[in-house]
């Protein structure tokens, strides 16, 4: 006789109740010694305590329905000031009556970004989506757009080059030639135009009234910033990374010269810069907005810090796929654009995305030159004597929408180095 | 003969500069009127001076010489735009011609009215450096305050200012220097110091913001005295006469009006006056308007749409704002203050 049981037999037991689920987690993790259990004991003590003093502060106690900030004090959190100040809050001196207009316009924005997260659009889509939705935001902010015509003979010559540069050796005989006619109409025009031969003008699409920049607030006023400020950065500081490797001399020297003197300095001394000694540069009478002065402070600024984070990703790539490039005689935007980038780009996307929320953050330093944007909109809404004294709520509702978007963009990064790497992930 | 000749060849070169003067608007005028706005330039957020509302608007007592402003050149004290300036870049903004006013708080000091290009126009507000204790300890005036001690920021003119004060005064204190004005408020509020000092305008906003429950507002007073001082006028650049004057006299008639009576409710009635001033300054009897280059009625237009200076002050910063400042230096200079203004005649 055997001990052996036969095989059908064999009823595996379940391992005790208190080594698995729940418990058995907990008390693997939590209770394995008596120090760690009384740890435990004390943190958990510890965090309920302090999130019942929240939760009485922020909900049970708290006042949503003040009408004026006398009747909120003494009790709990004030979020009766906020219901007072949100629209103030999120869109600055902007008419109000007309503030459908930047709600309007964030919307327009946060559905840009949002279509643009998303790869099947990455092909000229991307341009039609930007083009569509930055002319609605801008149309809504300002009410009145004037599009002159040296801008458009700007785009076609932009255009027609880098068709040209891009499709070369690929287009069809039409397809070049209609490359051709557009930089020959662009750069004609334009010769033109600056000859005095074209008149001055401009197409008018003025539906609404005009709101100029003075009078922006609040969130578009961030969003703009951010989302305009990283648009132009993103190809701007491309394009420094690569003269920073570029072979000419000259090139290379420009731009390790500017991304150097950019770095070198704070942001806070550009836009001071931009505001307070530019227009004394200016002859007498010339005046920049104030608005645009910031905006291109932003853009330069975070071209200089794309362009070495790009940079980054330009080194790892092996030498390799340059030579296989040139080797299948590709031109140099050619191979940039469709070898070296798409693989650069991929590498950097965590320390990329991170800029970007970075410089989201970093469009409050706005607020030392006198323009209204998000945060010092909150801050403002702290120094009307009538609701003066909730700073707490103030800026925890501040805090709480700077969160929604970083967090949004921090999980867009995952999402996307999820989906680009799936090609090296076995 | 010889004096005479000298003398009729100034009065003939006088006469042709005052004409040449009144043919021409200047530039900064012509500028304002061809735009058909004033701009003007406000600091960031000053409760009672100059902060948007939560509707956006901007309000407060500097805002409404902006406005006054605006209803002397275009009769609407709405054509204003206003463009918020840091106190870095206020004067900046003046002298590139990015606003035509500035009303930022700034102090009439000799060197900003000179050296930088600028006028000040004229003092909107008398500020200067006070005091503030608690009304259970019952003092009423400066004068009772030695062997206190008092909250002071470090390494101002605030803490030399209190230093002289008590000196001349042969008082002793005891000061409680930090630098941190949060922390400054919660110390004082607390009961570490029996005195706060800085300058009045901003002892009041503190006290309106910053009073922790369940104490409240009345639980704390200004001390009459002020000790320091801090005129605080519009700023215009250099250059245009005729602009400034407009600047200048558009605040005046707010003053001259407070002490005619006009109020922005009867002002309709004093049309009706036989008092010879008040017609005169409503522009019933012309002249006035005339001689400054506006219209007649620009007295009517600043009194109607944004007020005297009496109810702009009560409204703004005054017994019928959350501040709750004492008329003090600021009273009319028929009842013991400072606001004077020359006669519009």
């Amino acid at each position: 006789m055997t001990d052996t049981m036969p095989a059908g037999d064999r009823k595996p037991i379940a391992p005790p109740v208190d080594e698995t689920g729940p418990l058995g987690w907990a008390r693997k993790n939590l209770f394995s010694s008596w120090g760690n259990g009384i740890t435990t004991v004390v943190l958990i003590a510890f965090v309920v305590w302090v999130l019942s003093w929240f939760l009485e502060w922020a909900l049970f106690t708290a006042n949503f329905t003040a009408t004026t900030g006398a009747e909120c004090r003494g009790g709990g959190a004030c979020w009766a000031l906020i219901r007072e100040k949100f629209r103030y809050i999120f869109f600055g001196s902007f008419p109000y009556e007309q503030h459908w207009r930047p709600l309007f316009a964030i919307i327009a924005m946060l559905a840009m970004l949002v279509l643009s997260a998303d790869r099947r659009m990455w092909n000229w889509r991307l341009l039609v989506i930007w083009g569509l939705g930055s002319f609605v935001t801008f149309l809504l902010m300002f009410g009145q757009l004037h599009i002159p015509l040296s801008l458009i003979l700007v785009v076609a010559l932009v255009a027609g080059g880098i068709g040209l540069a891009l499709r070369s050796g690929l287009a069809t005989s039409s397809e070049r030639m209609a490359y051709y006619a557009l930089v020959g109409i662009g750069a004609v025009g334009l010769v033109l135009r600056i000859a005095g031969v074209l008149p001055k003008w401009s197409i008018a699409i003025a539906p609404l009234s005009y709101v100029e920049t003075s009078l922006w607030g609040g969130l578009p006023v961030t969003l703009i910033l951010a989302t305009y400020g990283l648009a132009f950065a993103f190809p701007y500081g491309i394009l420094l990374a690569l003269g920073r490797r570029s072979n000419l001399p000259l090139i290379k020297g420009l731009c390790v010269g500017f991304i150097e003197l950019i770095r070198g300095v704070p942001l806070i001394s550009l836009l001071i810069m931009a505001s307070v000694m530019l227009p004394l540069f200016l002859p007498s009478g010339t005046t920049i907005d104030k608005f645009l002065r910031a905006q291109v402070a932003v853009i330069l600024f975070a071209g200089a810090y794309i362009a070495e984070v790009i940079r980054g990703g330009l080194q790892s790539l092996p030498k390799g796929q340059f030579e296989a490039a040139d080797a299948m005689g590709l031109n140099y935007p050619q191979k940039t654009l469709l070898i070296i980038l798409p693989q650069a780009l991929r590498v950097v996307i965590p320390p990329l995305i991170n800029t970007f929320i970075g410089f989201f953050k970093d469009t409050s330093l706005v607020l030392i030159i006198g323009i209204f944007d998000f945060l010092n909109t909150a801050n403002q809404a702290l120094v009307d004597p009538n609701w003066a004294g909730f700073p707490g709520e103030v800026y925890l509702f501040a805090a709480f929408v700077y969160f929604i978007f970083c967090y949004s963009m921090s999980r867009y990064s995952k999402y996307l180095e999820f989906e680009l790497n799936k090609g090296t992930r076995r | 003969m010889r004096n005479r000749i000298a003398a009729a060849a100034a009065g003939f070169a006088v006469a042709v500069l005052g004409f040449a003067g009144a043919a021409h608007a200047g530039k900064d005028l012509d500028a304002v009127r061809a735009r058909g706005t004033v701009n003007c330039g406000v600091g960031i957020g000053t409760a009672g001076f100059m902060l948007a509302d939560s509707q956006g608007k901007w309000k407060g007592l500097s805002v409404d010489v902006c406005r006054a402003v605006a209803a002397t050149i275009f009769g609407d004290s709405e054509k204003v735009r206003y463009v918020p300036l840091t106190s870095q870049q206020r004067f900046t903004a003046v002298q590139s011609s990015e606003v035509d006013i500035v009303m930022g708080n700034a102090t009439y000091t000799l060197t900003r009215d000179t050296a930088l290009g600028l006028d000040f126009t004229g003092i909107y507000y008398y500020d200067g450096q006070g005091f503030m204790v608690p009304k259970k300890l019952g003092v009423k005036s400066a004068k009772e305050l030695s062997g206190a001690t008092v909250c002071v920021a470090p390494g101002t003119t605030t803490e030399l200012n209190l230093a002289d004060y008590f000196r001349t005064n042969k008082m002793t204190f005891k000061p409680v220097v930090i630098e941190k004005v949060d922390e400054i408020r919660s110390a004082f509020f607390s009961g570490r110091c029996d005195v706060y000092t800085t300058d009045a305008s901003s002892l009041a906003a503190t006290r309106a913001a910053n009073v922790p429950p369940p104490q409240t507002i009345d639980d704390y007073v200004i001390l009459p005295e002020i000790i320091s001082k801090e005129p605080l006028g519009p700023v215009v650049r250099h250059g245009d006469n005729q602009f400034a004057d407009i600047v200048r006299w558009a605040l005046f008639a707010m003053i001259e009006a407070e002490e005619a009576g006009i109020t922005s409710n009867n002002v309709d009635e004093m049309l009706k006056s036989d008092n010879p001033s008040i017609k005169r300054i409503l522009g019933v009897t012309p002249g006035m308007g005339k001689a400054l280059g506006v219209d007649e009625k620009w007295v009517y237009n600043i009194v109607k749409q944004v007020g005297n200076y009496g109810e702009s002050f009560d409204r703004n910063v005054g017994m019928g704002s959350p501040l709750k400042i004492a008329r003090g230096q600021n009273a009319l200079w028929t009842q013991g203050g400072l606001q004077y203004s020359p006669p519009i005649r």
